[in-house]
């Protein structure tokens, strides 16, 4: 289900917003903030950007999403669900023994969809490389879009990734780094400066395009310029808000790791409702 | 009882890690699926042979490991076969988180290549002696962990791991020329322990370059009226439990020997079994849970207890506890 208008787009995004606190008030445990600074980006990919075919989620000519910060699990089971490759009433079990939607994605429990089983930070990009790799060798038009935290990027791991993708010209390969700034600890740039950022990337040879990431006029044409470029990998600078579409929460990094209160579940979804 | 050798000859010295570098040839050869992943060591642990044979399906990562191994990773999940190779102390351990998730979790068949394991990597020292991979990699989920007893059962066991196993492998292997004594006929299979000589006094298991050690002491044991059963351990996980209970059944006394430490490794499996089939007296011969030096590979092997010597002294220790039932 492809959706062309801005205004559809918010109204998905609004959606699965809801849907994150749902499930987040429903589980007890689990990462609001960064599962709502990356729903616009989540959004947009599943309903605009991705190739993709829910009915047949290991088609092989597919785009392939891998998301490296497996703490926004939320989002992500969210969206999947939104787009179809789940009942979205199972998004009820999230964290709960036996359910498919783990804490952090894993493959081994069955739920359609997910590519990668992560969650420990600075794995997903190595991956990522690995899968466009192979998708140069064998001549594939599918894109690797990857999922980065800001905070993330402060893995070693991640610049020795970031270097082969580029030493490899890997243009199949798009970065969508979730730059809202903080992490558990704080802001990202108290806690371990990672900026100037951009700069960083150029000086691994990637091609570098910053946007608003909660704005689908600017998010969308980034990712489709960065699919489209040729001869360096891609990286998408998303600047997000952490908790954004609750105001009440927005940049608090306490909202890190916590879900709402049970209380508080109604109260974020008249929020959300009054914000989308 | 499986595969009895009755006689072992050496057919000339020849280091492990060559024939796990010819094995990946054979396998690349026989699967174009297979493709290999460098981090700078490539002639050093052999994946020179297949990286000199088919350029284009090998990557050069450079001196990142970690990046190495979720690169083999997002290979695998594309339906290709990597093979990653560099020394056991990074291959196994600088890169354990990403084996443990990136590969064990995704289940994902990555064939990891340990070389330059064991104290017998010599003068480079303690840094570059892998000691603990076993321990490592035996604990993680679907991981199969195998090491070759010479450089005949490398090629075989890794052309195999490529070709015919599925799931994350680890395959450790070192760097000196070793006695090359097994036949390219000796059935392999990674589930069966081979039995490399009878004898129902005692077992001695071994594993990897010790398993040559292990039958030059039986020899000299048969000599002093001792007939010591050896059972060469080349798969370490998933374990034979059966040819295990079987010899501490009827043997009563197992010593096992393994160039890596003594906790965790190799008798560490081996005791696991036995304890839960049928305890009997063990002696565990391996690293004693110290760091290597710097040394030529003979003199460390003597000095930390890992050669045929040591497997001598270590069964008169346990038939006296056999016979006193201590």
């Amino acid at each position: 289900m492809k959706l062309d208008k801005t205004e559809d787009l918010k109204v998905k995004a609004c959606e699965i917003r809801k849907d994150v606190v749902r499930s987040l008030g429903i589980a007890g445990s689990g990462h609001l903030g960064g599962s709502l600074s990356t729903a616009d980006i989540f959004t947009a990919l599943y309903f605009n950007v991705l190739n993709h075919n829910p009915q047949n989620p290991s088609w092989p000519e597919r785009d392939r999403l891998i998301l490296s910060i497996g703490h926004v699990a939320p989002v992500y089971y969210t969206a999947l669900a939104h787009a179809g490759y789940f009942p979205k009433d199972e998004l009820k079990t999230l964290r709960k023994l036996g359910s498919r939607l783990q804490g952090h994605p894993g493959r081994e429990h069955g739920l359609p969809g997910i590519e990668l089983s992560a969650g420990s930070l600075g794995q997903g990009l190595s991956v990522a490389v690995g899968r466009a790799i192979a998708g140069k060798a064998d001549n594939r038009s599918w894109t690797v879009f990857c999922i980065n935290g800001d905070g993330e990027l402060q893995e070693g791991s991640i610049w020795e990734a970031a270097m082969s993708a580029g030493h490899y010209k890997l243009d199949n390969l798009v970065v969508i780094v979730d730059r809202n700034r903080v992490q558990i600890d704080g802001k990202t740039e108290t806690v371990m400066r990672i900026e100037p950022l951009a700069d960083k990337w150029k000086a691994f040879n990637w091609n570098v395009i910053e946007c608003n990431g909660h704005n689908f006029d600017e998010l969308i044409p980034a990712l489709n310029k960065a699919r489209d470029f040729k001869g360096k990998p891609s990286v998408v600078i998303a600047n997000t808000i952490m908790g954004k579409g609750i105001p009440e929460i927005e940049g608090d990094y306490t909202w890190h790791g916590k879900p709402p209160k049970p209380g508080q579940v109604d109260e974020f979804l008249r929020i959300i409702d009054k914000n989308g | 009882m499986k595969t009895p050798i009755s006689e072992l000859t050496n057919k000339g010295d020849k280091p492990t890690r060559h024939g796990f570098g010819e094995g990946v040839l054979e396998a690349a050869k026989k699967n174009q699926k297979v493709v290999g992943v460098g981090a700078d060591i490539t002639g050093s642990v052999k994946m020179n042979l297949f990286a000199d044979a088919f350029p284009k399906r090998f990557y050069s990562l450079g001196i990142a490991e970690q990046n190495c191994m979720g690169v083999a990773a997002g290979l695998a999940q594309e339906g290709k076969v990597p093979v990653f190779s560099t020394y056991g102390v990074f291959s196994a351990m600088r890169t354990t988180d990403f084996v443990r998730i990136s590969v064990c979790y995704n289940a994902l068949h990555v064939v990891i290549g340990g070389a330059h394991a064991g104290i017998s990597v010599g003068p480079d020292g303690a840094t570059h002696q892998a000691l603990e991979d076993i321990a490592i990699m035996r604990s993680l989920p679907n991981m199969t962990v195998v090491s070759p007893c010479d450089a005949t059962q490398a090629k075989i066991a890794t052309e195999k791991a490529i070709n015919a196993l599925s799931g994350p492998v680890y395959i450790r292997f070192g760097r000196e020329a070793v006695p090359d004594f097994t036949s390219e006929d000796l059935p392999f299979d990674f589930n069966q322990a081979q039995l490399f000589r009878h004898g129902n006094d005692l077992t001695i298991i071994a594993t990897g370059h010790m398993t040559w050690e292990a039958m030059k002491a039986a020899q000299k044991l048969s000599k002093q009226g001792m007939e010591a059963r050896v059972i060469n351990l080349h798969t370490i996980k998933p374990i034979d439990k059966e040819t295990i209970r079987q010899a501490a059944l009827e043997t009563g006394a197992i010593v096992t020997i393994e160039e890596h430490q003594v906790h965790g490794g190799m008798g560490s499996a081996v005791a696991e079994v036995v304890v839960k089939e049928h305890p009997v007296p063990m002696e565990m011969l391996g690293m004693p849970d110290c760091f290597g030096e710097s040394g030529q590979p003979d003199e460390l092997l003597e000095k930390y207890g890992m050669s045929a010597k040591k497997i001598e002294e270590a069964a008169q220790l346990i038939l006296t506890r056999k016979r006193d039932k201590i």
